[in-house]
């Protein structure tokens, strides 16, 4: 199979070469859009700053080219972000996939830190990416931003407020925690894209 | 909903093989750190922390060749320290696949490297680790694993840490380390009451029962721990089934 990681300003996309890798898959890290278009499956990880992350995929026209995609795409943590309408990160106009408002978590109380860092439940799983896992089976996230519950959420988590864990519309997957650092559930998680 | 307490399994690495002391001294071997930190993982450990005790160039080209192959090899977040001075040091390891590094010596030194580790790459990447020992004066933080006292209270330093941007703080105290007779709850109670980002407990534990009273009663989002582990005295999964049961929110 053929996957195609997307290549750009935005963190840690080892980590996700390294998890492909252990599933016996060997990525192309590209941002040539030729590549990307004739990958079998396209993963659009991220970290960092949604705005420098947008600036940066929009001098090179890659997210036009995102948009546009028809085979199975993946975008994880800022990735999903990015995939939403805007983000009160940086006031940033993004991809536009999702019809969302990307917002930053607001603590309510002292245990309510943020980042949100660490293991959480997913509740609500209804996807073919959750297949063989389990309502309440945890994920590793780590982000100070958020996606609302929507109707193309398909997995949510409770963290100050119930919020989109992951979603899915038409070829486009998403989630805000990090299968590649997951375990278990997370290796599944990414296997289960690769066989959609 | 509040996320998981986590358990961290220490790795203290010297010369690509890891170790660990009791009161910082005497070491004892514990295998290899990629054979344990892939175990570890396996058993249901929340992350990882590999400590490097070497302080040659030599031993830090190990360590990073040790943290390729560690990123490589396991799937949940591992943070890595020891002999971070600046951050270039930072960087070699964060490309190597770290999740985070941990900074203890070289900040109190010179406190601005918490700012510059995150400006650059976020809050989250750094842990401020602390080593303290209760003096005649109160808690008082310590520098080269223990050997030089400075002048810098625990609980102030901690602060400032917070306020430079630290993600985290993890606070070895030295009198509980290698004892086995719980952590220093009253002093994480008061780290984790008064500062709005995760404290990680290190040095003390020995039963089930120090991991259940540290997240109760000293107040940690995590607890890091050796050779309570290496050694195979309290088996991962016995525990979280433990803590799980005492109404901990923990992983299985």
């Amino acid at each position: 199979m053929n996957v195609a990681i997307v290549k750009y300003n935005a963190g840690n996309i080892y980590s996700v070469v390294n998890a492909l890798k252990r599933l016996g898959i060997e990525p192309t890290l590209t941002d040539d859009a030729e590549l990307l278009k004739k990958a079998d499956k396209v993963l659009f990880p991220g970290q960092g700053h949604a705005g420098e992350a947008m600036d940066y995929l929009k001098a090179r026209k890659l997210d036009l080219l995102i948009r546009d995609l028809k085979q199975p795409v993946f975008g994880i943590c800022v990735g999903q972000q990015l995939l939403c309408k805007h983000s009160e990160e940086g006031d940033t106009d993004c991809i536009g996939i999702f019809d969302a408002e990307v917002k930053r978590f607001q603590p309510q109380r002292h245990e309510d830190k943020v980042p949100c860092m660490g293991w959480n439940q997913l509740y609500n799983i209804k996807s073919p990416l959750y297949k063989g896992l389990n309502n309440g089976d945890f994920v590793y996230f780590v982000h100070s931003f958020y996606v609302p519950l929507c109707a193309e959420t398909i997995a949510t988590a409770d963290y100050i407020l119930p919020y989109s864990a992951s979603m899915h519309k038409d070829n486009f997957y998403t989630c805000q925690f990090h299968p590649e650092k997951s375990g278990k559930v997370g290796e599944q998680i990414l296997k289960n894209f690769l066989d959609i | 909903m509040s996320l998981a307490k986590r358990i961290i399994p220490c790795l203290d690495v010297k010369d690509g093989e890891t170790v660990k002391g009791t009161n910082f001294v005497n070491l004892r071997s514990a295998g290899d750190p990629v054979a344990l930190g892939k175990a570890y993982s396996e058993q249901g450990a929340d992350e990882l922390c590999f400590l490097d005790i070497t302080a040659s160039f030599e031993g830090r080209k190990t360590f990073t060749d040790m943290v390729t192959r560690v990123a490589q090899e396991i799937n949940i977040p591992f943070t890595v320290g020891g002999g971070i001075n600046e951050l270039a040091d930072v960087e070699r390891l964060l490309y190597a696949g770290a999740d985070k590094v941990s900074v203890n010596s070289a900040a109190i030194r010179r406190p601005e490297l918490i700012d510059e580790i995150t400006n650059r790459f976020g809050s989250q990447v750094c842990v401020c680790a602390i080593d303290a020992r209760f003096d005649a004066d109160g808690w008082h933080c310590y520098l080269k694993g223990g050997r030089e006292r400075t002048e810098r209270g625990l609980f102030e330093w901690a602060h400032e840490a917070q306020e430079r941007g630290a993600g985290e703080i993890l606070f070895t105290s030295m009198d509980h380390d290698g004892v086995k007779e719980g952590y220093a709850n009253e002093a994480l109670r008061e780290l984790a009451d008064n500062l709005s980002i995760p404290i990680i407990a290190s040095g003390g534990a020995g039963k089930k029962e120090h991991f259940r009273d540290t997240f109760t009663e000293g107040h940690a989002d995590a607890a890091l721990a050796a050779s309570v582990f290496h050694f195979g005295e309290i088996p991962i999964p016995e525990l979280k089934q433990y803590l799980r049961d005492e109404g901990i929110n923990v992983r299985i």
